[in-house]
């Protein structure tokens, strides 16, 4: 089983690295971009699991470690 | 009393801190492996700054997770003193020791200068000899010192007497929104932070890199100072219990 999990900063938090690339492709001409937020994507390969021990786990270590939860947010998506 | 000194892989103000505490301030200091599962027989313990496990995935997150933090948790709930300086406090903050988290730096830039920081309350073990309001010149050098956490947690630490340091101008006069004042943009220009019980502190500036005139400024010794006065004052108080 495969996990792919997002980590972002949370939509309430300043992104400065987002908001520099946001600069930087208006001055490429994408001036039409709102916003841009810059985040974290991880694949795991969690080895043989069922899908609901493997979703309990991706989720244990998206939360537990993947993530400080003063500042970011997950999602994440099991493959089989 | 003994000072112990962690190094983590990718510490590298181990030697400073070591350098400060027995070579200056005349104390006995070993170094910590991160592999220790124990910290006994120390009576401070320092986490110094660097980049621990290379910074990966966050400054300080993956520090958080080896033994010597297990043994270090358990020393500073026991009311052991504790000084993140730097990286350290990146691991003290991660390691919910205390509250909060450091983001990039405003300007997005590694920034390493001397900068001027306010002392807000005297009234810890990190600070008793320090004068209220004195204006302490230290350096920085972190990429990640933008300190943040939510409103409900920040008047929890005004409320509580929790902010030590402020970033200031060299007058003391503290400006959030003048990058000279406040370089890395920092919530509330906070530079250092205490528990709720005040024996965990953890600072962005290096008071290592300042305890000799040679360096440019021995304001950081006020700090290593007011350690080891405190830490009298309680085996003065163990023996006479």
């Amino acid at each position: 089983m495969k996990a792919h999990v997002w980590v972002m900063l949370k939509s309430t938090v300043l992104d400065p690295q987002g908001q520099t690339i946001q600069r930087a492709l208006g001055s490429l001409g994408y001036d039409k971009v709102k916003e841009v937020r810059q985040g974290k994507f991880f694949v795991l390969d969690l080895g043989a699991l069922s899908r609901d021990e493997a979703t309990k786990q991706a989720e244990r270590i998206a939360k537990d470690v993947l993530t400080n939860p003063v500042i970011e947010e997950f999602r994440f998506e099991i493959l089989d | 009393m003994k000072f112990g000194v962690v190094q983590f892989p990718g510490s590298n103000c181990d030697d400073d801190a070591h350098h400060a505490i027995g070579a200056v301030i005349g104390q006995p200091v070993e170094f910590i492996w991160h592999q220790s599962e124990q910290v006994s027989g120390f009576d401070a313990i320092i986490l110094p700054g660097g980049f621990s496990y290379g910074d990966y995935l966050r400054t300080g997150a993956l520090a958080r997770f080896s033994p010597v933090m297990r043994a270090v948790d358990r020393f500073a709930r026991a009311g052991g003193l504790v000084l993140g300086i730097c990286n350290g406090f990146q691991i003290l903050l991660e390691a919910g020791l205390l509250p909060g988290a450091m983001m990039r730096n405003q300007g997005l830039r590694f920034l390493c200068r001397q900068v001027h920081v306010r002392v807000e309350n005297t009234d810890t073990p990190f600070t008793c000899r320090a004068r209220a309001g004195q204006v302490l010149q230290i350096p920085i050098a972190h990429m990640e010192g933008n300190y943040f956490c939510d409103a409900a947690t920040l008047s929890e630490l005004e409320r509580n007497g929790q902010i030590i340091f402020r970033y200031a101008t060299p007058e003391g006069r503290v400006d959030e929104r003048n990058r000279e004042a406040n370089p890395n943009g920092s919530l509330r220009a906070i530079a250092g932070i205490s528990n709720r019980e005040r024996n965990v502190v953890g600072l962005m500036p290096h008071p290592e890199r300042a305890v000799e005139l040679a360096l440019g400024s021995a304001d950081g010794l006020v700090i290593f100072r007011s350690m080891v006065e405190s830490l009298t004052r309680r085996g003065a108080e163990r023996v006479s219990a």
